[in-house]
C-alpha cells in the first residue's frame, strides 16, 4: 500500500525511526472513542455540534439515541475517529456493561463520560460511572478519560465554580474506587492475567499504584462544558489534540513558519470541526489577556460557517469560505486561509500592509512543509523533525491496529 | 411587509426630490441661494410655532434641534422591553425571559450616528386618557419620531388594536409628522403560513377599524419580528431610516458604489445596534442581511480577542525599525478596519470597511470580484469619505456638498 511506498522513498538517514513512525500511523490511523454518559446528558448534542456543524439550537430536533450510534469521523484525512455514542438508557448501559462487554471497552483508545450537572440523581450517576470505568480499565487499561461536567450554562454564574469543583472532587474520589476494585478483582483470580501489551509508554502523569507490578490508576482530564459558549471546544481540542499523528513535528514547522512571517499568533484548524489542532504563540501574543482565545476562535468561526452555509444554501458540511483578511489599522491585522487540503490556518500579525502581504505569500509558499497532515506521509529526513512521533502514549490499539491496516490513503 | 406608508420624515426634502438613485454621481449640487431659502423657510416655521405655542407639523422636514424619539408603546408584556434591551443594549435574546415588567417610562438615550432616545412606555397605562397625571403629549409627541406599537401575535390582540387606533386618532389629529410602525411580534414559534395570515389580519382590522374612525392613509407600516432572529433587527432598520434626514443621498452613494464596483448589495450598518441605516436600491434581501449582519458581528469578536489589549513598547519600536523604518501608521494603508471574505460557493467576497466609530459599509460582490481588491478599494475609500462628509453636514445641519468623482470604473466582464 502506498503507506510502505512512501516510506520506501524517503531518505534512509531515519529508517528506524520512520518505521517507528510507520507503526504509530497504523496504530492510531483508526482510533475508537466512545462517548457515554447518562440518558438526556447531551452526548449526541455535543458530537452534533463538533462534528456535523449544527448549531446549538438545532441540537433540540435530536432524539434520544438508541443503543450505540457508530460514526466515522474523518479528522485530518489520515486519522479516522471511531466515535461509538452510546445511548445512555440505564436498560442500554447495562447491556453494555454485561453482554456487550469485551466488544465495547475493548481497544477503546479515549473515553468521553459526559456528566450532567443538572442531574438530579447524582450519586446514582456516580455508580454506574464506576462500573463504566472498571470494565474500561479491564479491556482496555491504556485509554485516556476525559470526563466532560456538561451543561454548565444552567448553573448561576456565581456557582459555577464551586459546583463544578465539587462534582470534579466527587469524580475522581469513584475513579479511584473503582480503580481499587479491579485491582482486588486481579489480585484474586491471580496477578497472572497480566496483558500481553508490553507498551511500555505509560503517561508520565499516570501515578503508579502501590502494588507496582500492575498500574490501574486512570488518568482523567476534567473540562467544564455547555453547548452555548466555546467551552466545549475547549474540552473536543484537548480531545483531539494527542490523536493527531505527527503533532511534534507540525508544532516545530509551525514555530518556525511563525517567526518567519513575524506573526503574533497562529492557529491551525481542522477543517470541518473548526477544532484547534496547533498553535503557535509570539512573545508578545502571549501577554493576550484572553486566555480563552483559541476555543472563541473555533466558535466564531464555525457560527460563521453557519451563516454562510444558509446564505448560500450549500450544505453546512461542506466548505464555507476559502479566504479571509481582516486589517485593524495599527492594532493588528489577521488572516485565515485554506491551508492544506483538511486545515486551515489563522495568521495573527503586527499591522502593516508590506508585512501582511508577504505573510501571505510565505504562508502560501509553507504548505509543502505541512504536506504530511493530509495524508500518511512521513516528514522527509531528520533536518526537519528531531522528534520523529515519539510514542505519545497509545497502546490502547494494540492488536486492533493491524486489522485496519488494509486501509488506503484517504481519498481527498 | 410594510404597506400604506404615507410621505413621513425620512423623504427627501422638497429640493432635494430631483435626487433619483439612478443619477451617476452620488450627491447633487445645490445652490446657495435654494439652501439660502431653504432656511429662510425653516425659521419661519418655528417663529409660528413659537408664536402660538402649538406645533406646527412639517412632516418633510426633519428638526435639527432635537433628537429623534423612538416611542415604544403596546400592550403590557407584549415585549416592548426585550425589544429595546435586545436591540439597543445587546441583551441575549434568551436571557429577556427574566425582564421584570415595566412600571414608569424607560428613557434612554443611545449614542449613534444619530443621537437616538427611546422611550419604553408601560403597557398598563392609558397616556392620553389617565385619571390619576395627565401626560404632557407635546413633550411626547413634539419631537421628530416614530410609534413603534408592539402587537403580542401569539394573544388576543383585538384590545391592543382598539387602543393602537385610538392613539392614531389622537396623534392624527395634532402630530401627524409621527410614523406609526406596528410590530407583530413574537412570531418565532409561528409557520410561514401563518405569519403571513396573521399579520394581513391585523393590517386589515386596523385598516378598517380606522376607516370607521374617520382616519384615511395613517402612515401606518406593518412589522412581522421576533427576538429569536433578524427580523426585529431589520424591522427597526426600516424604522430608523425613516427618521434618516436625506435617505436618498445615502441610498444613492451605496447604489452608485454597487454599479461601479459590481457589487450585488451594499448595507451601511450601525455597528453597536445592527442596524442597517442604508442600503443601495436594489430590492431587499433577508439573506444577505442575515449574513452582513453576522459578519459585522465576526468582526466585532475578533477586535475584541485581538485588538482590545495594549502592545508592549518594545514591539513596537522592532516593527518601527528595520527593515520598515517607517512608524505603524505609515506602515498601515487605512486605519480603520478592512477585511474581506471569500465564500467558497461561486467565490463571492464580503467586504467589510468601517466608516467611523460607529459606522460600517458591508457590501456582497459579485463572483471573481476578489482580484480587482485594490482597484474596489479605492472606490470604497471614496464613498467612504463622501459618507463622513455627509455625516459632518447633516450633523451641523449646515449645507449640503458636492460629490466626488469615481477613480475610474471597473471595466465590466
Amino acid at each position: 500500500m502506498s503507506d510502505f511506498d512512501a516510506g520506501t522513498g524517503a531518505t534512509a538517514g531515519g529508517s528506524a525511526a520512520l518505521a517507528a513512525a510507520q507503526a504509530q500511523l497504523k496504530k492510531i490511523k483508526k482510533q475508537k472513542v466512545l462517548l457515554m454518559g447518562k440518558s438526556g446528558s447531551g452526548k449526541s448534542s455535543m458530537r452534533s455540534i463538533i462534528f456535523s456543524n449544527y448549531v446549538a439550537k438545532d441540537t433540540r430536533r435530536l432524539g434520544a439515541t438508541i443503543d450505540i450510534d457508530l460514526s466515522h469521523v474523518k479528522f485530518l484525512g489520515n486519522l479516522t475517529l471511531n466515535l461509538w455514542d452510546c445511548g445512555g438508557q440505564e436498560a442500554f448501559m447495562e447491556n453494555y456493561l454485561s453482554q456487550q462487554r469485551s466488544h465495547v471497552f475493548s481497544n477503546v483508545g479515549v473515553l468521553i463520560y459526559v456528566f450532567d450537572i443538572k442531574s438530579g440523581e447524582w450519586e446514582r450517576d456516580l455508580g454506574t460511572y464506576v462500573n463504566i470505568i472498571s470494565a474500561l480499565v479491564q479491556y482496555s487499561r491504556e485509554a485516556q478519560v476525559f470526563i466532560l461536567i456538561h451543561k454548565m450554562d444552567l448553573v448561576a454564574r456565581n456557582h459555577r465554580e464551586a459546583d463544578y469543583e465539587a462534582a470534579v472532587a466527587a469524580v475522581r474520589r469513584k475513579t479511584a474506587e473503582a480503580c481499587a476494585i479491579v485491582r482486588r478483582l486481579r489480585n484474586d483470580s491471580g496477578a497472572a492475567t497480566k496483558l500481553s501489551s508490553s507498551s511500555s509508554q505509560q503517561p508520565p502523569g499516570g501515578s503508579s499504584s502501590g502494588a507496582g507490578d500492575l498500574d490501574l490508576d486512570v488518568d482523567v482530564q476534567f473540562f467544564a462544558t455547555s453547548i452555548w459558549d466555546q467551552s466545549l471546544y475547549k474540552a473536543w481540542a484537548s480531545i483531539i489534540h494527542d490523536l493527531v499523528p505527527n503533532l511534534p513535528i507540525i508544532e516545530t514547522q509551525l514555530a518556525s513558519l511563525g517567526q518567519a512571517v513575524d506573526a503574533d499568533e497562529i492557529l491551525l484548524f481542522e477543517r470541518t470541526s473548526f477544532l484547534v489542532v496547533s498553535k503557535w504563540t509570539s512573545q508578545e501574543g502571549d501577554s493576550n489577556p484572553y486566555g480563552d482565545r483559541f476555543e472563541r476562535m473555533s466558535n466564531i468561526l464555525k457560527a460563521w460557517k453557519h451563516t454562510c452555509s444558509s446564505f448560500t444554501g450549500t450544505p453546512r458540511n461542506a466548505e464555507q469560505f476559502s479566504d479571509f483578511e481582516y486589517r485593524m489599522g495599527t492594532s493588528f491585522s489577521m488572516f485565515v486561509t485554506k491551508f492544506t487540503t483538511n486545515t486551515f490556518i489563522l495568521v495573527c500579525l503586527p499591522p502593516g500592509e508590506a508585512r501582511f502581504n508577504s505573510a501571505k505569500l510565505n504562508v502560501a509558499a509553507a504548505r509543502p512543509w505541512f504536506k504530511y497532515l493530509d495524508g500518511p506521509v512521513v516528514p522527509p529526513g531528520s533536518s526537519q523533525g528531531p522528534g520523529v512521533p515519539a510514542g505519545s502514549g497509545y497502546g490502547g490499539g494494540g492488536g486492533g491496529g493491524a486489522g485496519e491496516m488494509g486501509m488506503g490513503p484517504p481519498e481527498n | 411587509m410594510s404597506s400604506s406608508s404615507a410621505p413621513g420624515a425620512g423623504d427627501p426634502v422638497p429640493i432635494d426630490d430631483g435626487d433619483r438613485p439612478s443619477r451617476p454621481r452620488p450627491v447633487r449640487f445645490i445652490s446657495p441661494a435654494v439652501l439660502n431659502l431653504h432656511r429662510v423657510y425653516e425659521q419661519d416655521q418655528q417663529r409660528i410655532q413659537n408664536k402660538d405655542g402649538v406645533k406646527v407639523p412639517d412632516p418633510t422636514v426633519a428638526q435639527v434641534k432635537g433628537k429623534p424619539r423612538l416611542l415604544i408603546m403596546g400592550q403590557k408584556g407584549s415585549g416592548k422591553s426585550s425589544i429595546s434591551s435586545v436591540v439597543f443594549h445587546k441583551l441575549p435574546a434568551a436571557e429577556t425571559l427574566f425582564m421584570e415588567s415595566t412600571a414608569r417610562i424607560q428613557k434612554d438615550s443611545l449614542n449613534s450616528f444619530m443621537e437616538f432616545q427611546v422611550w419604553d412606555f408601560p403597557g398598563q397605562i392609558d397616556i392620553f386618557n389617565n385619571p390619576s397625571y395627565s401626560f404632557d403629549l407635546d413633550a411626547i409627541f413634539g419631537e421628530v419620531g416614530a410609534l413603534i406599537w408592539v402587537i403580542d401575535a401569539l394573544d388576543d390582540y383585538s384590545e391592543s388594536i382598539s387602543r393602537l387606533n385610538m392613539t392614531v386618532v389622537h396623534l392624527q389629529r395634532s402630530y401627524p409628522h409621527i410614523t406609526i410602525e406596528v410590530l407583530v411580534h413574537k412570531v418565532d414559534s409561528l409557520t410561514e403560513d401563518y405569519r403571513g395570515e396573521i399579520v394581513r389580519e391585523v393590517e386589515l382590522r386596523t385598516l378598517d377599524e380606522l376607516g370607521d374612525l374617520g382616519v384615511e392613509n395613517a402612515p401606518i407600516s406593518f412589522h412581522l419580528t421576533s427576538i429569536y432572529n433578524h427580523s426585529i433587527f431589520e424591522a427597526f432598520s426600516k424604522v430608523i431610516q425613516k427618521l434618516i434626514p436625506r435617505l436618498g443621498q445615502l441610498e444613492a452613494m451605496l447604489t452608485s458604489l454597487c454599479r461601479t464596483c459590481r457589487f450585488e448589495k451594499a448595507y451601511l450598518f450601525d455597528v453597536n445596534t445592527k442596524i442597517y441605516i442604508a442600503s443601495d436600491s436594489t430590492p431587499e434581501d433577508t439573506t444577505s442581511y442575515v449574513i452582513c449582519s453576522d459578519y459585522v458581528d465576526v468582526i466585532i469578536d475578533l477586535t475584541e480577542v485581538y485588538g482590545s489589549w495594549p502592545r508592549s513598547q518594545q514591539w513596537r519600536d522592532r516593527l518601527e525599525g528595520e527593515p520598515f523604518n517607517q512608524t505603524l501608521e505609515e506602515q498601515v494603508g487605512c486605519e480603520w478596519a478592512e477585511s474581506v471574505m471569500v465564500l467558497a460557493d461561486s467565490k463571492r467576497p464580503i467586504m467589510l470597511r468601517e466608516v467611523d466609530r460607529f459606522l460600517a459599509l458591508v457590501a456582497i460582490m459579485k463572483e471573481g470580484s476578489y482580484d480587482k481588491m485594490a482597484q474596489i478599494n479605492m472606490n470604497v475609500d471614496v464613498v467612504v469619505k463622501g459618507l463622513t462628509d455627509f455625516f459632518e453636514i447633516t450633523r451641523a445641519g449646515e449645507k449640503s456638498r458636492t460629490g466626488q468623482e469615481m477613480v475610474g470604473q471597473l471595466p465590466q466582464n
